[in-house]
């Protein structure tokens, strides 16, 4: 086994056996970004090789004392969206271009704290906005997989493509995600890979980059469940600087995966079977369902009934709170400046020229549902339709712990499809998006592959601040399906 | 109604309400912990939550929660246990958000009234609509470079309070009035220094006109005025412009204007149609704030005496009239200054020496209640000199100048001058006989039926005595000894 193509748990047992050392597995993520990222683009910031290893290092030393925290010399890559002290830090913006934040995010110090060493800043669509990562200021994420007898460069799905790509073609052992739609679990599934978005507030989102406060969510995207839940314990608890973070004690999520779930209700949600579902897809979460099953599960028909107009609610709150959260990229204070003879002029081009068509596209939705005479027939009644999909799964769960869905309504697609039509793209996030507007946990597990080699994934969704059962049933679906196909460029192949 | 404007076609009323945006006292800012001391170094004051980072969030500060509500009960008003913020989003280089941060649909105090009291005596009251709380914004300067505006920061994010009256004022006066009460009220709470030259207090001023009887017209909005005396004088300005476009059949269009105080007039800021949409929604950054309320009912046991309660209490515990009641608590240290001087002693004399001596002693030197150089301790033991008899009442004016220019004590001053009161009767008498006896001749006048001159006798009898003859004494010896 190579070192680049390890979970989290095999390597922390590694580097506590000293089988092998920190600075090696830095080492070698750092010759596998080399070789691979070229082609890829999953980094837009690779950290300078010298303080890679020289936290390596650090984190060796600790190994030695026997004081190695949770994530203690870990390779990890960091979506470009966290704030990181002294790194540049863009959120695929050409508006923060050059943006050197002089703070650390709180999610990111807490992964310091446990003892990861960061790689680099990972690409993403611009502002997290987008499902394919083509919005990106410095190019498009190529996924790490390709179709079978098909040479067509694929998407890695998105926001935090760049960290899905990165984790699946051995560039990162895992790497930080903000979910806001879907952007953590859409890519993860399109990449092959377990991407967890927890409870909103379980994670701090102080020092990151806002998209749309109300549903922004900071988490893991791993090679496995239990990763998921090692990591997300290193990156949990309340912060006092967000008001919105919760102050629930932390609990060991690792320790999560492996419990049993016989007897657990798993809800399949009739809504979800959407019409037009490709009938691989369809036929995987049967086997979803046959496989939890199997483990002990019961398995309850319920019902969302809201869900068919999750993604319209989602495409008025999101743009709403964006275009009040981009507000303050005015190029004054900090961030790219055009100049221009009055302060309307500056704002003008400023924001024209810093800030690419998708972010200005909601921008000027956001603008537009939030202005008088539109408010109440959008904003508002989005907000009631909100409370109304929040209830929905408030109710479902009385009946079940967990639900069981697709996570994308398709495999990856290639660069330059689904692009004429922005609703077009915005369908990836028909599964993802409810759970959002919820603010309840959501996984997505790798369960197989397409009939044209293309990894799926399935999606469990729990109740608030029940990340434990979510990870428990995540671990007995990977466990039954045993997904163990790596892409077609990985830092493995061809060396 | 007594301000009406005297129109062509008739009598108009005026009818003004006021928002007034009043600086909440707190070491740091409403979301940030920057400091909010005034007159800093441009930009010294500035976290970067105030300069609106990339992921900076807001958190509130407690103390500012616990001001507003303060002011809250100090107007009489209700407190709503739960309030939200909404973000008001327009771009400027002063607010680095691009939205302030506000409290638009839910109100941490609602309804409330304040009492004022108007020139002739009436009392008034003015109705509280809701006070809010949010963040103030930057500052730009425009005189440091000839093509560049320079932006600091140090005020953004300042908590404010914005305190809204109901339409209830009809004349100028009483938007005085209501001012100086509101002002007066904040500084007893401690919640607002209330000071308009420094922006900590400022008013935006809305005005209509009608005829009596009418439902209201067209309102225009002054914005930022500040000070009382220019409240006052937009108020004229305005109203009477209003009439004028109405009597000459035109229509007064509902806009944002501005006071000129060197011309005396008002004129448009923005019309209606440039008024900004300020897209208001719940800031998602922030939990809606819940507080207790038996948070509120300590914050309310903790409160201060309110001017009106001190009024009406100066008045029973001291024996003063209602007006000279009203003099002391316009101001806080006035107050109790006065009370340390009175308790114990006789209210009334009190009353006379403070709004009397000591005033116009301040006055004079250019220096105010809080540094007067006669404290109220040494003015209450110049009292007590009085009530026993060490020194009479024309001394004491003597000793109290003194105290004004030396800062000593009645008691050193006494000593130090031999202003002893005389009481010897011994000594009194031989006065007496002297000034009898240099003035026979008005003694015979007085014999004869001439009374009026005993204030003669008195008065040489003092000078004889350098004043410090107990009046009383001489005036019995004195009518024992002419009467004889």
């Amino acid at each position: 086994m190579m070192l680049t193509g390890l979970t989290l748990t095999e390597a922390r047992a590694g580097l506590a056996a000293r089988k092998f050392s920190a600075r090696e597995l830095a080492q070698a993520h750092l010759d596998a970004i080399g070789r691979l990222n070229t082609q890829l683009n999953a980094y837009i910031t690779v950290l300078p090789e010298q303080d890679v290893l020289a936290a390596a290092d650090a984190a060796d030393a600790r190994y030695a004392k026997g004081e190695a925290g949770l994530m203690d010399g870990l390779p990890v890559g960091v979506k470009d969206l966290f704030c990181t002290k002294g790194v540049k830090t863009t959120a695929a913006s050409k508006i923060l271009a050059n943006f050197v934040p002089p703070y650390e995010s709180s999610v990111t110090a807490r992964l310091l704290d446990a003892g990861a060493v960061f790689l680099g800043k990972t690409n993403l669509d611009e502002f997290a906005m987008g499902s394919a990562n083509i919005t990106s200021a410095f190019g498009s994420v190529l996924n790490p997989w390709k179709r079978k007898g098909d040479d067509a460069a694929l998407v890695p799905g998105g926001s935090s493509g760049g960290s899905a790509a990165a984790v699946a073609a051995g560039l990162a052992l895992a790497a930080t995600g903000t979910d806001t739609g879907g952007s953590i679990r859409q890519p993860a599934a399109f990449c092959g890979i377990v991407g967890l978005k927890p409870t909103y507030g379980r994670c701090s989102r102080w020092g990151t980059i806002a998209f749309a406060s109300s549903l922004d969510q900071a988490g893991p995207m791993t090679r496995s469940v239990a990763d998921a839940g090692l990591m997300l314990e290193a990156m949990a608890g309340f912060d006092e600087k967000d008001s919105t973070s919760s102050n629930r004690p932390v609990p060991e999520f690792s320790k999560a995966v492996g419990k049993s779930v016989k007897g657990l209700r798993v809800g399949i949600p009739a809504e979800y079977r959407a019409p037009g579902m490709p009938e691989e897809i369809a036929r995987l979460w049967e086997q979803g369902i046959a496989w939890l099953r199997e483990a002990g599960c019961e398995v309850v028909d319920v019902s969302l009934p809201h869900t068919k107009y999750g993604l319209a609610t989602y495409y008025i709150i999101a743009p709403a709170e964006c275009s009040s959260n981009l507000a303050r990229y005015d190029g004054i204070r900090f961030g790219e400046r055009q100049d221009a003879p009055t302060l309307d002029g500056i704002y003008e081009r400023t924001r024209a020229e810093g800030f690419g068509q998708e972010v200005r596209n909601r921008i000027l939705m956001g603008t537009y549902v939030l202005s008088a005479g539109y408010y109440d027939a959008y904003y508002l009644k989005a907000q009631k339709v909100r409370t109304l999909i929040k209830r929905d799964f408030v109710q479902a769960f009385e009946q079940v712990d967990v639900l069981l869905t697709p996570t994308a309504p398709s495999a990856a697609f290639a660069q330059g499809e689904n692009m004429d039509d922005p609703v077009q793209m915005y369908l990836n996030d028909i599964f993802t998006v409810p759970a959002s507007m919820a603010g309840v946990p959501a996984l997505s597990v790798p369960v197989g592959l397409d009939s044209r080699g293309l990894p799926l994934g399935l999606q469990i969704i729990g109740r608030h601040f029940d990340e434990e059962t979510v990870l428990s049933v995540g671990g007995a679906l990977e466990a039954a399906a045993g997904f163990a196909h790596k892409p077609t460029l990985h830092a493995e192949a061809g060396v | 109604m007594s301000y009406v404007i005297e129109g062509k076609t008739g009598s108009w009323e005026i009818v003004v309400g006021l928002e007034v945006h009043a600086q909440i006292v707190s070491n740091s800012k409403l979301f940030s912990g920057a400091s909010t001391t005034f007159g800093a170094e441009p930009n010294s004051q500035v976290s970067l939550v105030d300069a609106a980072f990339p992921g900076m969030l807001p958190v509130i500060n407690k103390e500012c929660v616990a001001q507003a509500v303060r002011t809250g009960l100090g107007l009489n008003a209700r407190i709503n246990l739960e309030s939200r913020f909404d973000r008001k989003n327009y771009f400027y280089a002063d607010l680095p958000q691009g939205y302030q941060i506000s409290q638009f649909a839910h109100p941490i105090v609602g309804e409330g009234t304040i009492e004022i009291e108007l020139s002739s005596g009436e009392i008034r009251k003015i109705g509280i609509t809701r006070l809010h709380m949010e963040q103030d914004a930057g500052k730009l300067i425009h005189d440091q470079d000839p093509t560049k505006s320079m932006v600091d920061l140090n005020r953004a994010g300042v908590a404010l309070m914005e305190i809204v009256s109901e339409p209830d004022i009809r004349e100028p006066e009483e938007a005085g009035a209501y001012l100086r009460k509101l002002r007066q009220i904040l500084r007893y709470l401690g919640t607002c220094d209330g000071n308009m030259e420094e922006g900590s207090m400022r008013a935006d001023v809305n005005v209509s006109v009608r005829k009596a009887g009418e439902p209201f017209r067209t309102r225009c909005e002054i914005k930022n005025v500040n000070s009382i005396r220019f409240v006052m004088q937009a108020i004229e300005a305005e109203a009477a412009r209003q009439v004028e476009i109405w009597e000459s059949g035109g229509e007064v269009d509902q806009e944002t204007r501005l006071f000129d105080a060197a011309r005396g007039e008002t004129r448009t800021m923005r019309s209606k149609e440039d008024a900004h949409d300020y897209r208001y929604f719940p800031d998602p950054d922030l939990l809606p704030l819940v507080i207790e309320q038996e948070w509120v009912d300590a914050l309310k046991a903790a409160l201060p005496e309110l001017p009106d309660a001190k009024r009406a209490r100066f008045q029973s515990d001291y024996g003063i009239p209602f007006y000279d009641a009203g003099v002391l608590v316009a101001e806080q240290a006035v107050a109790d200054f006065y009370e340390t001087v009175a308790k114990g002693r006789d209210g009334k004399l009190a009353v006379s020496w403070v709004t009397g001596d000591l005033f116009a002693a301040l006055n004079r030197t250019s220096k105010t209640i809080e540094t007067s150089p006669v404290s109220a301790e040494a003015l209450g033991k110049m009292l007590d000199l009085i009530a026993d008899g060490t020194i009479n009442g024309k001394i004491a004016k003597e000793v109290f100048e003194d105290m004004v220019e030396t800062g000593e004590g009645p008691d050193a001053i006494v000593e130090k001058k031999g202003l002893r009161q005389v009481t010897d009767t011994g000594v009194i008498d031989a006065a007496i006989e002297s000034v009898m006896a240099s003035n026979a001749d008005k003694v015979a006048e007085y014999r004869s039926g001439k009374d009026k001159l005993f204030g003669f006798f008195v008065g040489l009898v003092m000078k004889e005595t350098k004043g410090k003859a107990n009046p009383a004494l001489v005036n019995e010896a004195l009518k024992s000894k002419l009467d004889a």
